[in-house]
């Protein structure tokens, strides 16, 4: 068996009215793998998808799946069986949730035996087996989604687009939406591509994350790796500027991890294995700065010594990035900067409380809110 | 007023009493027109979902000659079938002229763009994703068709209705191709026309009760299939 990439792309050009809407000279995913596209609206995260699904002429490039160019006509209809794709509205039929997870088996003329134990399989996989004989019309945006996304998942694909798939819900529905998105994709082992604006989806779910801008890919890495050292400013811009750390688990007792991240140790709320490798991260502005060790004078569980590399102005704040053994960034009023007397190459005391940190994982603990003082 | 009164009573006692002749003039204009509206359905639909799914230059003109085309005066449906069908036109070895047959070709062609203009539109109307969504499911194009026309199946019922209409109501066409030769090519709007121009009210109102009732019931019919099916 070759070793080829689960997907590769090379050229890729799609040309509309004149304008180059997409440009992706080399493009790769590995089996199992699940990458995202992260970018503003009409960066080209649908356009790319539906390039790679050949669901889209091209204007030039190749797109090779395990090794197989599918460029030819003839391969079109073979290719996009080995694929399903789940848009932003369910777009589902006019049937019951059953018969709308049946379809994609149906246009493979699956037999009626296997077709039901398929489909079956896939309810169950969603946990919606009671609403199988509920027409597709009667559901809830939730339950809609979750049948598009049974539909998909029953013709077992190598490789799932997902394009904005619960952008269109509300928040408690999308939350929980995401984690079985998640449990699914570490249970059947599929390769994906998620097209999404959030970020905290982006780090959640995936292996690899690509930033998209104007039709092109501007940096693609490993989450942590994208969000702590985009490339440029521009990449800095579209990511956010939310600390994105990754950490090893010591100890977990209590619903408190003890994580070690280089030769600091932090605490977070939450549950994990010892060993066990978990991402976190620190909104800017629930780190607080001092100009002492704040030891035992503060409820923050968590405190670094630190030197400040740069400070600039952004907005109604002073945005500073601090040199811990690893980079943060933090937010402070122009009043607190005054008052700490800060300025670069200054050394400080970092703290933050343990429920600043957001451990970027499934569970109900990844989604606590820090509380203000 | 007592002309309509008596042409009512005359009407009630031709209807129940089954004459064979008014029997056998609706049936045949069930057949004609029912025969028409089926093979319209098979084109119209076909034609129509294609119509929607391709790109090509030129496509808003054909589609505004659809549209144009379910207006078509059957006179001049008539008129052209006719030309056609004469002993020495293009198709006048088939023989048709004053058939049956040749009023089944003239209806089919007056309810083809009827029902192909209100299937493009049906077909439009669907999310524009969806046809990208089948595709992605896998299916090859007959497959793509075929899903959006049952996507499609509720307005596309007010196709087949207003196809049907357009037909069984039709006078002109019919009686050009089909001359209205009793007991042969004589269906209820023909009937009407010549029992009206001899006087004989009483048969044209009940000739044109029965039109009515049938229009009423395969509409009825119709509705009822599409009125369960609708969105709650």
């Amino acid at each position: 068996m070759t070793t080829a990439p689960l997907l590769e792309a090379r050229n890729l050009s799609v040309v509309r009215g004149g304008a180059e809407v997409l440009s992706i000279p080399d493009f790769t995913v590995a089996g199992n793998e699940v990458l995202s596209l992260i970018g503003p609206n009409g960066a080209g995260k649908s356009t790319l998808l539906l390039a790679l699904a050949r669901l889209l002429p091209l204007s030039a490039g190749e797109i090779r799946c395990r090794g197989e160019s599918v460029m030819a006509n003839r391969h079109l209809v073979p290719y996009r069986r080995r694929l399903a794709m789940v848009f932003q509205e369910p777009l589902l039929f006019d049937a019951t949730v059953y018969d709308n997870v049946a379809s994609g088996l149906k246009i493979r003329g699956l037999g009626r035996d296997e077709l039901r134990r398929r489909v079956g399989e896939a309810l169950e996989l969603l946990q919606m087996t009671h609403l199988a004989e509920r027409s597709a019309r009667k559901l809830s945006g939730g339950e809609a989604q979750r049948t598009s996304l049974a539909r998909a998942f029953a013709i077992r694909p190598e490789l799932i687009f997902l394009d904005e798939p619960f952008s269109a819900l509300d928040p408690p529905t999308r939350r929980t939406l995401t984690d079985d998105l998640e449990r699914v994709l570490k249970a059947t082992g599929t390769a994906a591509i998620l097209a999404t604006h959030d970020q905290m989806d982006a780090l959640r779910l995936s292996d690899r994350m690509a930033v998209m801008h104007r039709g092109k890919i501007l940096q693609s890495g490993p989450p942590v790796e994208v969000f702590n050292r985009p490339g440029t400013e521009l990449v800095a811009s579209l990511v956010g500027m939310e600390n994105v750390l990754a950490g090893t688990v010591l100890d977990s007792r209590e619903g408190l991890l003890t994580l070690a991240l280089g030769e600091h140790r932090i605490a977070v709320p939450g549950r994990g294995a010892p060993g066990e490798t978990v991402r976190f991260c620190i909104r800017p502005e629930h780190i607080t700065l001092t100009s002492f060790d704040p030891a035992g004078g503060t409820s923050a569980r968590n405190v670094l010594p630190a030197t400040i590399t740069a400070i600039a102005p952004m907005g109604i704040y002073q945005k500073l990035q601090i040199d811990c053994g690893f980079p943060l960034i933090v937010f402070l009023t122009q009043q607190s900067l005054g008052e700490l007397h800060l300025a670069p190459q200054r050394t400080t005391f970092a703290s933050f409380k343990a429920t600043a940190v957001h451990l970027l994982r499934s569970g109900p603990d990844c989604h606590s809110t820090p509380k203000d003082d | 007023m007592d002309l309509i009164a008596e042409g009512i009573a005359k009407a009630l006692a031709l209807l129940t009493s089954f004459d064979p002749e008014v029997l056998g003039i609706t049936l045949l204009s069930l057949k004609v027109s029912g025969t028409a509206t089926l093979l319209s359905l098979l084109v119209g639909i076909t034609s129509g979902t294609l119509l929607a799914l391709a790109e090509f230059p030129g496509k808003r003109l054909l589609m505004s000659l659809v549209n144009t085309g379910m207006g078509l005066p059957p006179v001049v449906v008539g008129l052209f079938v006719t030309i056609f069908l004469w002993r020495n036109g293009p198709l006048g070895f088939l023989g048709i002229l004053y058939t049956p047959t040749a009023m089944i070709l003239a209806q089919g062609i007056i309810a083809t763009p009827i029902v192909t203009g209100i299937t493009l539109a049906s077909v439009q109307n669907l999310p524009a994703n969806l046809k990208l969504q089948i595709l992605a499911l896998g299916a090859t194009r007959p497959q793509l068709v075929w899903i959006l026309i049952k996507e499609a199946r509720l307005p596309l019922l007010a196709g087949v209705m207003a196809g049907f209409g357009g037909v069984i109501s039709e006078v002109g066409a019919s009686i050009m191709v089909g001359g209205n030769i009793k007991g042969y090519s004589r269906v209820l709007t023909t009937a009407t026309v010549m029992e009206t121009s001899r006087g004989n009210f009483d048969v044209a109102i009940a000739l044109s009760l029965i039109l009515l009732l049938l229009c009423f019931v395969i509409n009825y019919l119709l509705t009822r299939i599409q009125q369960r099916e609708r969105p709650r």
